[in-house]
């Protein structure tokens, strides 16, 4: 256990010298100045440095080892992207600077959205969205101030398989929507009948992962997408699974109307340890009027920030978006190029479908009727009647060195374990990570409690999560 | 040819061989054939790294911003970041690390947060704080919508001296339901009618949605403000700016239910806008309506120490279409760079900033009032950020500041055509604050 | 094997009902908890509110799961388990005990007998 940043604190220390103020002192009226000390460490600089670097050592990273989180496309993240955004005069500039004295990023951001425009087959783009809910967030206002444009207000339905993020009804509910879901298949695809008996005149909107969130392609896409518009409805694409498609397929062909990108996912940048991440949304031209402030509009005068418009759904954050994830996104795509881009979903698509093929003989993968996109689903069912749970294979893998899938996702799979390796592990990483999981196997049949005991080799045990909620300990008390 | 991927053709086919199929097509027989990609993408070649250095190089000449000296605020402040903070978030092991789900592993991101949370709650003066929100102005409208929740009622009301991109977001988020926000006046002097707001009030409302100090950078009167909407069965939700914190009353201790705010002004670039990072706090009676990820201590089965990610239940992972939020990925990197930022800058240190700022906006306010024709337009009590009145239209004067060097204050044309929000923060030296009053002084007489 | 009792009745969405006098008891069945966890939080309907057959009557909460219950016939609350508030373990400790969660009175207490027995239940369940 480490001793919280507050157990160093010596009174009087402090890690950061200001100058000597240089001007008058006016005195702060005593009604309103604060009456007690925060309560903020008191230590060295030295000290913080120590202690935030013991921290680090205690977390699990991308250059640790393979991090075949589904769904959440864990790849490297370049070391150049993140010099390249930390460039002075792109670092330090005031969000409000007038657009003249911000050329550089405003360029970066137009050529960015171009880019994703392409990428995805649409026609217009924002890149204010913080993370993928907003974008989604986004999409589904944009389909529904053009439902309310045509007369279409009364529509509150979003319609959703069974199968997706729960990121989707969220954002619906936000969105003052209600969710209506739709059956999966016994293959794991949306059950086209089921969608033709819920789609109708109260459908607002499709929301889908394609590949959905097993890791399958829907192959029905275009009847799919019909359905939807028949009925009224404009059909949103979840982006979260784009890493499997750039340069394959695009969602702009597929007969979907609006997505998200999570640029955090198939464009590199990092995670952060939860983010910053960056959700741009992608559309065609009919929705453009409703997008939120801040698009960037090239013009004979220069690159211009527009503000929100008359029909514009609004604001989504104070100023543009995660600007220093822009930058990171723009350098990925420049640095991969047409090629580039193209090899990341090929070489995605190899290393899910090499480990699908080689875990098969020792765990079981549902739905299971062809070559998996990105990512695939195995379940752990098979493993209980050991009492050995998903949960303690994902926790020995912790004690192998890789991180765990991820787990529990999607709720129609019993036990289920959602691998996803990426582009940028090598066969050698893929082949430990598979022995790692055979021996897991094994040791699941032969001892369980070595799985039912780990994690082992980790700065901490098993931790409890039960005791998290029923002693509810969310800050650190005060000393003395 | 990717630097990134490291199979190779020989890797490939061995892998495609145990997939058992023979080209990498075969893989692509899921997707129909009307909706595969016919050509290529229209995306520019690859360049090298040191060629695309060159070109950042370009953008960069091209971000001349950066080169100002900044009077500007309106919520996104010129702040010192120590030098410090970068070298803790350039570790791999913190910004290339996932959501800390495994526990176990991501004991040091879910330490750190705790941390964080613990040095939110104590600057806001309230019992508990999330793991961060996007930013200060979304932070806001969850906090609103978190109000509703906890009180079920509907309508919000919201302080006219709140920063209208707060004003904004809040209006995004809130009116796709049947919820409503009314603006509440502010008086002469700049600060919140509050008897307005106990007529509006009337009938119950949710919340009253102040910010402390206001986007004019007066200080409000939380107590009054606190007993006015608890009467009424509402919320006091104070969108506070930390580092006024630093010197003023802690909003938890006068009377606020919510706090949030922008965490820009402790450790993050202002990075044209973002990644920023909101903050929020509450009391533990609300904490089950809390949006967002909270980190709480517990022990490992050896009995340890350690953290994890609790109550989890209120989010979209769990309860979807139920959620408290649709949030998912937050700014956790950025909350980082705020732990950091308050360890070292910490008790001593971030009470100087907070008094230093005091000091020099106070002292460039009563420059500017020297000039002739300028004056105060409100006459309340400031931190950090003040409005006055310029006999020329802001608009002008910002445009000769630009090419003096300066970004001056943001005009703000609601308040008259002279009227111009201007800030100086801890960063600003003596020297250049007479340089600034000078050239604005010059541009004055000039007009004249 | 979860535990059954035979003299229950059952809904698919894992409710058991007992009859009470001219009232009816509503718990959730121990193959429910057993799936869930430690419950960590109930919130339970107030007592005089009007349930309808098959409407969510209130939520459980476990670490990482949280589910709704239903009513199981269409009726009155008349009582809810105020024990739960300090301690909704009682569920998972003693599911058709201690851990019971409210008491109605039915509208048409024929609905009872619509009800899955145990056998029905334990087919349901794949026991």
């Amino acid at each position: 256990m480490e001793k919280t940043i507050f157990r160093h604190s010596c009174p009087g220390n402090t890690g950061v010298a200001l100058p000597e103020l240089d001007v008058p002192e006016t005195s702060i009226p005593g009604k309103y100045s604060r009456k007690a000390p925060i309560g903020l460490p008191q230590v060295t600089e030295n000290q913080v440095l120590r202690h935030f670097v013991r921290l680090s050592t205690k977390n699990f990273n991308i250059e640790k080892g393979v991090y075949p989180l589904g769904s959440c496309t864990m790849k490297y993240n370049p070391r150049m992207n993140e010099y390249l955004a930390r460039t002075e005069n792109l670092a330090a500039v005031h969000p409000l600077s007038p657009d003249e004295t911000v050329q550089g990023s405003l360029e970066i951001m137009h050529r960015l959205g171009g880019f994703l425009c392409e990428i995805t087959g649409f026609d217009s783009a924002t890149l204010q969205p913080a993370a993928g809910a907003q974008g989604e967030f986004t999409g589904l206002m944009l389909i529904k101030k053009w439902q309310q444009e045509r007369g279409q207000g009364h529509r509150n339905e979003v319609l959703m398989p069974d199968s997706s993020h729960g990121t989707n009804p969220a954002t619906s509910t936000l969105a003052g929507l209600k969710v209506v879901s739709v059956k999966s298949d016994e293959h794991g695809r949306v059950d086209v009948e089921d969608l033709r008996k819920k789609a109708g005149e109260k459908t607002c909107a499709f929301m889908l992962t394609n590949p959905n969130t097993l890791g399958i392609f829907e192959g029905s896409i275009r009847e799919i997408t019909s359905i939807v518009h028949d009925a009224g409805g404009l059909n949103y694409m979840d982006g979260a699974n784009m890493n499997a498609m750039m340069g394959i397929a695009r969602p702009g062909d597929m007969g979907f109307d609006v997505c998200h990108l999570n640029l955090h996912k198939t464009f590199s940048t990092p995670h952060g340890g939860g983010g910053p991440g960056a959700g741009p949304v992608c559309c065609r031209d009919f929705l453009a009027p409703f997008l939120p402030a801040s698009g960037v509009r090239k013009t004979p005068e220069g690159y211009q920030l527009l503000d929100k418009s008359g029909k514009s759904m609004g604001r989504l954050l104070a100023f543009h978006g995660n600007v220093g994830v822009l930058y990171r996104a723009y350098a990925y795509i420049r640095l991969l190029g047409r090629e580039g881009i193209e090899e990341v979903s090929q070489v995605a698509l190899i290393n899910a479908n090499y480990l699908k093929a080689r875990l098969k003989p020792y765990y079981e993968v549902p739905n299971d009727d062809g070559p998996c996109m990105h990512e695939f689903v195995a379940s752990g069912a098979a493993m209980a009647k050991k009492g050995v749970k998903t949960l303690d294979i994902a926790k020995r893998l912790l004690d192998y060195g890789f991180h765990a899938p991820t787990i529990y996702f999607p709720l129609i799979v019993k036990e289920a374990l959602m691998i996803e390796p990426t582009e940028t592990e090598s066969l050698e990483s893929l082949d430990e990570f598979v022995d790692a999981m055979i021996a897991i196997a094994e040791e699941s049949e032969e001892k369980p409690h070595l799985v039912t005991d780990a994690p082992v080799n980790t700065p901490v045990l098993r931790l409890d999560e039960v005791k998290a909620v029923k002693d509810l300990a969310l800050v650190e008390e005060l000393e003395g | 040819m990717s630097i990134f991927v490291p199979s190779r053709k020989e890797q490939r086919e061995r892998m495609l061989e145990v997939i058992g199929v023979e080209r990498f097509q075969d893989l692509l027989t899921p997707i129909p054939e009307d909706v595969r990609l016919r050509k290529d993408l229209d995306l520019p070649p690859p360049v090298s790294e040191l060629e695309l250095r060159k070109e950042f190089r370009e953008f960069a000449k091209r971000n001349t911003a950066a080169d100002l000296i900044c009077f500007r605020g309106a919520g996104a402040y010129d702040h010192f970041i120590p030098a410090a903070i970068d070298n803790i978030l350039t570790r791999s092991e913190f910004f290339t690390a996932y959501t800390p789900y495994q526990a176990e592993v991501s004991q040091g991101t879910l330490q750190a947060i705790y941390e964080y949370q613990t040095m939110i709650a104590r600057l806001t003066g309230c019992d508990a704080a999330n793991a961060c929100m996007y930013d200060g102005s979304s932070a806001a409208a969850e906090a609103a919508l978190m109000a509703i929740r906890v009180t079920g009622k509907k309508r919000i009301l919201s302080a006219g001296s709140l920063n209208p991109r707060t004003i904004d977001v809040m209006h995004t988020y809130l009116d796709n339901s049947d919820f409503s926000i009314n603006e509440v006046p502010f008086l002469e002097n700049g600060l919140l009618d509050l008897s307005a707001a106990g007529k509006l009030a009337e009938g119950g409302a949710a919340a009253l949605v102040i910010q402390y100090p206001s986007y004019f950078g007066l200080i409000e009167d939380l107590e009054a403000a606190a007993e006015l909407i608890h009467g009424q069965g509402g919320l006091l939700v104070v969108v506070a700016d930390p580092v006024a914190l630093g010197s003023l009353e802690a909003p938890g201790h006068a009377g606020a239910d919510i706090v949030v705010g922008e965490g820009q002004p402790m450790g993050v670039p202002m990075s044209y806008g973002g990644p920023y990072v909101g903050f929020m706090a509450t009391s533990m009676d609300h904490i089950r309506q809390m949006p967002g990820r909270i980190v709480g201590r517990t022990e490992d089965r050896a009995g340890n120490t350690g953290y994890v990610l609790t109550l989890q239940t209120r989010e979209q992972h769990i309860k979807r279409a139920k959620a408290t939020s649709n949030i998912c990925s937050n700014q956790a990197l950025m909350a980082l760079a705020n732990a950091v930022y308050l360890s070292l800058t910490g008790e001593v240190g971030f009470a100087e900033v907070s008094r230093q700022c005091w000091h020099k906006s106070h002292y460039l306010f009563h420059r500017l009032i020297e000039i002739d024709g300028v004056e105060p337009v409100f006459d309340a009590p400031f931190f950090r950020e003040f409005v006055v009145k310029l006999p020329v239209p802001a608009e002008d004067a910002e445009k000769a500041l630009l090419k003096e060097g300066f970004l001056s204050g943001l005009p703000i044309p609601g308040l008259g055509s002279g009227a111009m929000l201007l800030t100086a923060t801890e960063k600003r030296t003596r020297g250049e604050m007479d340089l600034f009053v000078d050239a604005l002084s010059s541009f004055i007489k000039g007009v004249k | 094997m979860s535990s059954i009792p035979e003299d229950l009745r059952y809904t698919e969405t894992h409710e058991w009902v007992k009859k009470e006098g001219d009232a009816f008891i509503v718990g959730l069945t121990d193959h429910a908890q057993h799936e869930m966890g430690e419950i960590v939080m109930a919130e339970l309907p107030e007592a005089g509110s009007e349930l309808t057959m098959g409407d969510a009557a209130g939520g459980l909460e476990a670490v990482k799961t949280a589910e709704d219950f239903y009513a199981p016939m269409d009726g009155e609350v008349i009582e809810v388990n105020g024990e739960l508030e300090g301690n909704p373990a009682l569920i998972n400790e003693s599911p058709y005990g201690e851990g019971w969660l409210f008491k109605m009175k039915a509208s048409d207490d024929s609905q009872f007998d619509g009800l899955l027995s145990a056998d029905d239940y334990k087919a349901h369940i794949g026991e």
